[in-house]
This record gives C-alpha cells, structure tokens and sequence, in this order.
C-alpha cells in the first residue's frame, strides 16, 4: 500500500466501510451493469460480513420484524421473525433501486440506526438525471457517495479492488488505538462549514472516515493524507458552494492564524502534532469536485429539495391502505394491506375437512394456510398535479409575465390549502425549463417564480414536451397531473430550436396531439393581448378549454383556472 | 437500545431544548414542534429528553400506561382486570415513523390470536403505547394526510376509538407530540400546526467553535461512550430534579391579571388566531417560572416563551415574505419593552 494515490475513490470507500460499518454506508450512483455489479461483489468480499440484497418491494415485516406467519399457522401459535436487519447485524444491507425507496422504508433505517443498529447500507442508485432520488433522510447517513467511472469500472474488474480481506481486518484490529492529532477536527469542521454543507453529521462522518482511513494505512494517528482523503470522499460530494477562491493563496496568513490550535487541546501527543491546515483539506476536497458542480447543483437542488419528497407523495398504495372498499385479492397480509378476516375465512372454509385428513388429527382450530388470506382493496382519487406551462417568452408574455406570476401564487395558495401540488415549466428563448418541480412547498414555489425572466422566442414544442415528460413521472408515482397552459399560442422556434414560424406550429401541434393522446387534462389561457386564433388551435389539438383572457387581474385569473380545472369545487 | 446522547452535553440549541423542557414539566402545553434543516440534533435531542424523563408509575400489565391510583374507566384492560399492583415505567416516547400504516397507529384486530385461537382480541397500537408520554414523529410535515387526521382527533379528544373489523374499543390516549421536518420539503397543514403548543427553529451553529465541540462530543460519546455518559449523568441528573422540582411547584404559580392583559395585548396585536395561543402562552409562562423557581410569572418569562408558543400561529398568509419569527420579535418588543 504504498501508492495510494493511485487507488480510486470508490475503492477507498468500499474498504473503509468495510473497516468501519458504522460509517453508515455508500451511495453507489451507477447503471445496473456488469461492471457495477463486480464492484459490489468486490466490496461484500471485502467486508466479509453478511449481506442481503432487499428490493423496494419486500415488506416492513420482513425487513424489521414482526409476525412470522407461516410459522405462525403451523404452529398454531404466534412465531416471531427477528427480521433481515436482525439478521444482518454488523453485515450490509444492499438496496437496489435505491431512489425508489419509500420515505417510510427510508424512516424507518434512519431509526433503527437511532436504536443503536449497526448494518451498513449500500445503496444502488440507478436513477436517470431527473428521476427520483434516495431519500435525504437516508443520503445524510451515509458516509461516502460514489459513482462509477469509466476508470473506476475498468479497474474494478478482478482483482475486485486495491484491497484484500485481510488488509480490512488488519485495520479493523488498529481502529480502536488510531489517535486523532489536535486540530484535525477543527480542520474538517472548517472545510465542511466552507464548502457550506449545513448538515453536522457530515464532519462527523469525515473524522470517522479519517481514522479508519489511518488504520487501514496502518499509521498510529490521522495524517494530513487521511484527513485530505476523509475530506475527498465525504465532504466534496455534499458541497453545496464552492469554497471560497483563494485570493492570495501565496500571501503569508496575516496577523489571525486560523484558531489557536496548539494550546486548545493538551490532551494531544506534544510529540508529534501533525497540523492539518484547512487550506489544504478545502484543496484536497476542491479537487473531489466535478468541474460542472455548478450545473449539477442546480439540478440537484430542484430535485432534492422539493421533487424527491413532495408532502404525501410517491407512496405506491393505490389499492392497499386507504379509500373506498374495492373488493379483496389474494396476498400477504403482512406488506401494510388490511385482511379481510371474512373473505380469509371464507376461503379456507372448504378446504378444512381435507385438511384435518391431511393432519392426521383434529387440532381443534381453523386449518388456515397463507394462501387463504385475502386483503382488502381500496380505491382512491389520486392526488392531483397542476403543471402550469408559462410562455415566458417576449412575443405577447412579457406584458403578462406579472400576472401570470400573480394567477400562479393565488392557485398556489389554493393548492395548499386543498393539499394539492404545483409544478411550473417555463419556455422562452430556445428551450423549457423545469423551474419547479412538483411541490407544496410555497417558499420554494414562490422563490422560483419571482426569478423568473421573460423575452426571447417562443418554442412552444418544447414547453409542451417537457409537460409531458413530466406528466408521464407524476402518472408514474400514482398522481394525476392536469396541465395549464399560458401562452398566446404564436411558436416560432421549432422542436429543434430552428427559427420558423410554420415548423413551430406544425411541431406544437404534433406535441399537443401526443398530449392529447395521453389523456392528460388540459387548459389553455390565451395571454396575448388580444385572442389569437393561434392559441384557440392550440387548444383544440390538447383538447383542453380555451380561455381568453385579455386584462385579467390575478384573482380573476385563478377563479377561472379554479373552474375549469375543477369542475364540482367551483 | 444504545445509550442516549445525554441531553446536556447537546450543544447549543438552546430554544429547543427550553421547549422540549418546558412540555417535560406541562404536559398540558401540547407539543413540540421542531422545524431545521438535517443534521442540527433534532432527534438527538428527542431521543436524550426520553432518556431524561423521570419514571412513571403504571398499572402492571396494562398496554395503556394507566396510573394505579386513578385508573381511566374507559380502559379495556383495566376494566376486565382490576388494577392490582403498580410497575416503574419509562415514561413512554414513542417514535411514529413515516409510512406507517393506520392499524400500527390506532391498533387493530390482533391476527395472531383471531387466525389460531379464533379469538377476538384487540391489539394496541402506537397510541395506546405513547398515552402519558410522548408521540415522536420525524419528518411530521410529510406524513400521510389520513395519518395526520387520525392523529388530530385523537390528540383533540385525548382517547382513541377504534370501530373496525368488528371491534369496538375506545381507550385513552393523551400524549405530547413531537414532531420534526424540514420546512423546504413540504408544508405542514395549518391544522396540525396549531395543535402543537411549541415551535422552535433550529439551524446548525454558524459558530466554528462550536461546531467542533459537537462533533467532538459526538465523536467521544460514541468511541467512549461509558465514560462520556458517566461525565454528563450529573448534569442529566440535576435537569430531571428541576423538572420534577418544576412539575410540583407549577400549581403555585400565580399570574398577575396584569401580566394577562399583556398576553392579550400581544395576541392581538399579532393576530394570532383563536384563544390556544393565549392559553399555551400562559402554560409555558408558568412552566418556565417554576423552572426557575420563581413563584410569579413575570415580564421576563413572557418575554423568553413568547416567540416560541406565538410563531406558528399568525395569521397565514401563505404569500408572506417576512419570517414570523421576525414579525412575533417585534410586536414581543413593542407590547413587552425588556
């Protein structure tokens, strides 16, 4: 191990949970392939511990414990299953499909971490770019986020890793004894607090990073190598800012060293301080971050701030927990869904005579198997999504731009008060943009609206293509999403971002068709200053209402989109 | 279950812990809620009060945490077995995670016994385990909506009824919630947000140094957590004493009609909606009074649970730019000059 800067990150990862499981874990962003799956194999070598892959899907019970049911009905008393994580104990849980995980399934980890488990997660990230995403509460309580390289896979290939079992154990034995030099706290925490990560648990994470890192280099103490890896591999990802550019990097510190580190701690060895300068962990995490950590923030920040976890979304439970009776289907009792003791009953009923026979004897009771069970469905309304589609561009909705803002506000607030959500998509210049991922939340909703400029051209195609792409994400997590669109209908840049006037419209119409199609509902208010015809086809071809709407003050505005969207309430 | 954090070494936060103290000492106050980005000790500082709490005293074997000496006549335990002796308890906080069905909330038909014994037999659920003690719910404000009506019923009427499965069960269920979230994920309803007496904000300390004292606490409780708890038990100690100290004198706690029209003045002048905040500011008043071992509510007290018990109550605007944090400070310093 002497070259070790040549290992990779995700290398490094993978050991150092390996060494220390109560790093919490890895986020492992890639596709499923091949290559992915080398590396986690690679990685559950190395532990060397227990590991269990559990899908999305498996049940509570069976993950935390509860009642075994099988066992229960064959004993004719209640059998207790301790549940995987039991089971797995200082082992790994393996999480595929990760940004599909429940909040709930999420929750519950978090908690159990809480109790004092002590599993490791490996979660597998297999979200495109704007897909869901692991939940926060789980993201913040893992150690390290990794994704695999092009280079990181190549040489994942066997030998797995840079590492072998025996080197883990080895470090394992050190971990207890590794010391931490007076000033790497101090050190991390800066780091942390300058690339503006708000969350404490991360500097927490990156000493514990640090000293397992020192063990399985085999030094008695953080070096300025582990803390900078520690800053590299848990710190970086999570930026939220750029750490402030060094002005005069070469200058020598004036008169305000950073805080007197030497005397604070007399508890350190005098022997050999190592001293971490921030500097040189800030520069060790700047060189962790991807060039366009900017773009990517941005993105992410939509995402994770409003889109992963809008209120009361996302659960899959049409049909199971709540809503109108809808009759009974076979299953599990123990996934959440209720029993219908009726049905159950009824079920076993005739089977009971063959069954006793079966037995030998009669043991006095309901003969009950879990293919008896019947659970009860329920139908519910699915919750609804109100996208607006806002023609900001300058043709006609630069004059209106203020008011549409005011229309959007109003509905918001309505939303809120009827539990509903809010999307906004905006299209102007050459392309749509998703300024707001569905939500409730009406700081965000209110944030992203005032921010939002008007001019340029109007690519109505590509407005009505990012409402549908959203649309079809909302259906996919069992809400219904309905479509308002503003605009005054006159397209001129086409699908392709050409200029055009007559490809626009031809494309728009194509797009809206599709819309159509889909049976998405759908309204469009006509913003220009006069009613253009352009608008009212527009309409026709998403089959939606027209409403023209010449001089409306806000409050009109959102009674009429109140309406017509929703036809009983008005 | 590991050792909590101990409530004392948490540093800073000091809001929060107030608050969380102050229900400790009055139940009646009516919850905690704990609004903050991840990361700044929320369930730290939950999981630390459960710890801190002193002991209540239950009728043994009853799943509903009656007390002996008054116990509820809606009970279905103790109405079939006649309370006999009593049992220490922890006072109860309990954690209602996100995604959690209704049957683990109110209880249901207990499967176990219906399927093999063929017994009609009701099963507690989480209510029943929290009665007399604390509901905890981490990320309230993205909890499910027929979860959070169920739970606003009950805490409304402080008894669960269960009608279902062909059961008929009703049994008390008076707790405290607590609950926690971060505000950029999602609202919470302006129903459940009234319920709670207590709102406090917390972010991470933007002080360096104090930073590194919680990570440096954090990282000894965890590599030498026998010793780190051993250091901070006394501290721990001496807080439970002034709550138990605080609960006894509370009774004593007089408030001046003086002291009164002030709580109204300000109310009004902040429009906070309905007599509840009049009510939990009074509530929290004297709790702090009798914390601190004084006898009569005073100015000062007004001044320290004002912001706290009135925040979330201003009438909702759900367009308002200005943080009510800011618009309580103000009106507290316009009606209650320090």
């Amino acid at each position: 191990m002497t070259d070790t800067s040549a290992i990779p990150l995700s290398d490094w990862a993978a050991a150092l949970l390996a060494v220390d499981p109560a790093l919490g874990g890895i986020a492992l962003s890639a596709r499923a392939s091949p290559a992915r799956e080398t590396w986690v194999e690679g990685f559950l070598t190395l532990t060397g511990r227990a590991h269990r892959r559990v899908g999305p899907g498996a049940g509570d019970d069976r993950l935390f414990g509860g009642v075994d049911l099988t066992a229960t009905l064959r004993a004719g008393q209640p059998v207790m299953d301790p549940g995987l994580l039991a089971w797995i104990d200082t082992g790994t849980l393996v999480l595929p499909m990760a940004e599909r995980l429940s909040l709930g399934r999420a929750a519950r980890l978090a908690q159990a971490w809480d109790a004092g488990a002590a599993f490791a997660v490996l979660a597998l990230d297999e979200a495109s770019e704007d897909d869901d995403q692991i939940p926060p509460a789980l993201l913040d309580r893992l150690a390290f986020r990794i994704s695999l390289t092009p280079q990181a896979q190549r040489d994942a290939l066997p030998p797995h890793t840079a590492f072998v079992p025996a080197d883990i154990t080895a470090a394992q034995q050190r971990l207890a004894r590794v010391e931490v030099p007076s000033g790497v706290i101090e050190a991390l925490t800066g780091t942390a607090a300058a690339l503006g990560i708000p969350s404490l648990r991360a500097p927490a994470l990156a000493l514990r990073t640090a000293r397992a890192a020192a063990a399985l280099m085999g030094t008695p103490q953080v070096t300025r190598d582990t803390a900078e890896l520690a800053a590299a591999l848990v710190l970086a990802p999570r930026a939220i800012q750029l750490p402030p550019a060094e002005e005069e990097d070469t200058a020598p510190q004036p008169n305000d060293p950073p805080p007197p580190k030497d005397p604070s701690d007399p508890t350190s060895d005098p022997g050999e301080t190592t001293q971490i300068p921030e500097d040189l962990l800030l520069e060790a995490a700047r060189a962790a971050i991807p060039a366009d950590l900017l773009a990517q923030l941005a993105a992410r920040a939509a995402l994770t701030r409003s889109g992963a976890a809008p209120a009361g979304a996302g659960e899959d439970q049409k049909g199971a927990a709540r809503g109108r009776p809808a009759g009974t289907r076979p299953g599990d009792p123990r996934s959440g869904a209720r029993l219908d003791l009726v049905a159950t009953l009824r079920t076993a009923a005739p089977w009971q005579p063959l069954r006793r026979k079966m037995l030998g004897h009669d043991p006095g009771r309901l003969l009950i198997t879990p293919e008896d069970f019947r659970l009860r469905r329920f139908k519910q309304k699915a919750e609804k999504v109100v996208i607006f589609v806002v023609d900001a561009s300058g043709s006609a909705a630069l004059a209106r731009l203020a008011e549409t803002k005011g229309a959007i506000e109003l509905m918001l607030a309505e939303a809120y008060v009827r539990r509903e959500q809010v999307a906004l998509i905006a299209f102007r210049g050459a392309q749509a943009e998703v300024l707001l991922p569905p939500t409730r939340s009406l700081v965000q909703a209110k944030r992203r609206l005032s921010g939002l400029p008007g001019g340029g051209g109007t690519p109505l195609a590509a407005g009505l293509e990012a409402a549908l792409a959203l649309a079809d994400q909302i259906g996919r997590r069992g809400q219904s999403a309905h479509l308002a669109v503003l605009t005054d209908g006159r397209a001129n840049i086409a699908r392709d971002g050409a200029q055009g006037r007559t490809q626009a419209l031809a494309d728009a119409q194509t797009v809206a068709r599709v819309v159509r199609a889909s049976g998405i509902a759908s309204l469009v208010i006509d913003t220009g200053n006069r009613p253009a015809p352009t608008a009212r086809t527009l309409a026709e071809d998403l089959g939606a209402a027209y409403l023209a709407l010449p001089r409306a003050d806000a409050q009109v505005l959102a009674g009429t989109l109140q309406a017509a969207l929703d036809p009983q309430a008005a | 279950m590991t050792q909590a954090f101990p409530f004392s070494a948490i540093v800073g936060q000091e809001e929060m812990k107030q608050a969380l103290t102050l229900t400790a000492i009055d139940p009646t106050i009516g919850g905690v809620l704990v609004f903050g980005d991840r990361g700044t000790g929320k369930s730290t500082a939950v999981r630390a009060l459960a710890a801190l709490l002193p002991s209540i005293q239950a009728v043994a074997g009853c799943p509903y945490n009656c007390a002996l000496d008054a116990p509820n006549p809606a009970c279905p335990h103790c109405a079939q077995t006649p309370p006999a002796k009593a049992e220490i308890r922890a006072t109860p906080v309990i954690d209602l995670p996100l995604g959690v069905t209704e049957d683990r909330v109110v209880g249901a038909l207990d499967l176990e016994r219906a399927l093999t014994r063929g017994e009609k037999a009701f099963e507690p659920g989480l209510l029943a385990r929290a009665h007399r003690g604390f509901l905890y719910i981490d990320e309230v404000n993205l909890l499910e909506d027929h979860i959070v009506d169920l739970l606003l019923d009950v805490a409304a009427s402080g008894e669960n009824v269960v009608e279902r499965e062909g059961l008929s069960v009703r049994h008390p269920a008076k707790f405290v919630i607590v609950g926690s979230g971060n505000p950029e994920e999602g609202e919470l309803r302006p129903q459940l947000l009234d319920r709670f007496g207590l709102s406090v904000e917390v972010a991470s300390p933007s002080d360096v140094k104090q930073r590194v004292e919680v990570i440096r606490r954090r990282d000894a409780y965890e590599r030498e957590t026998a010793p780190f708890l051993k250091r901070w038990r006394a501290a721990d100690t001496r807080h439970r004493k002034k709550i138990i100290a605080a609960r006894e004198r509370l009774a004593g706690v007089a408030v001046p009609d003086a002291t009164l029209e002030k709580i109204a003045e300000l109310c009004i002048a902040l429009g906070a909606d309905g007599l509840r905040g009049e009510l939990t500011l009074v509530r929290a008043a004297r709790a702090l009074t009798a914390f601190a071992g004084a006898t009569e509510v005073d100015q000062k007290a007004l001044r320290a649970v004002a912001g706290m018990a009135l925040r979330h109550r201003l009438r909702r605007d759900p367009l308002d730019e200005a943080g009510s944090t800011t618009r309580v400070a103000r009106t507290v310093d316009e009606v209650l000059p320090a």
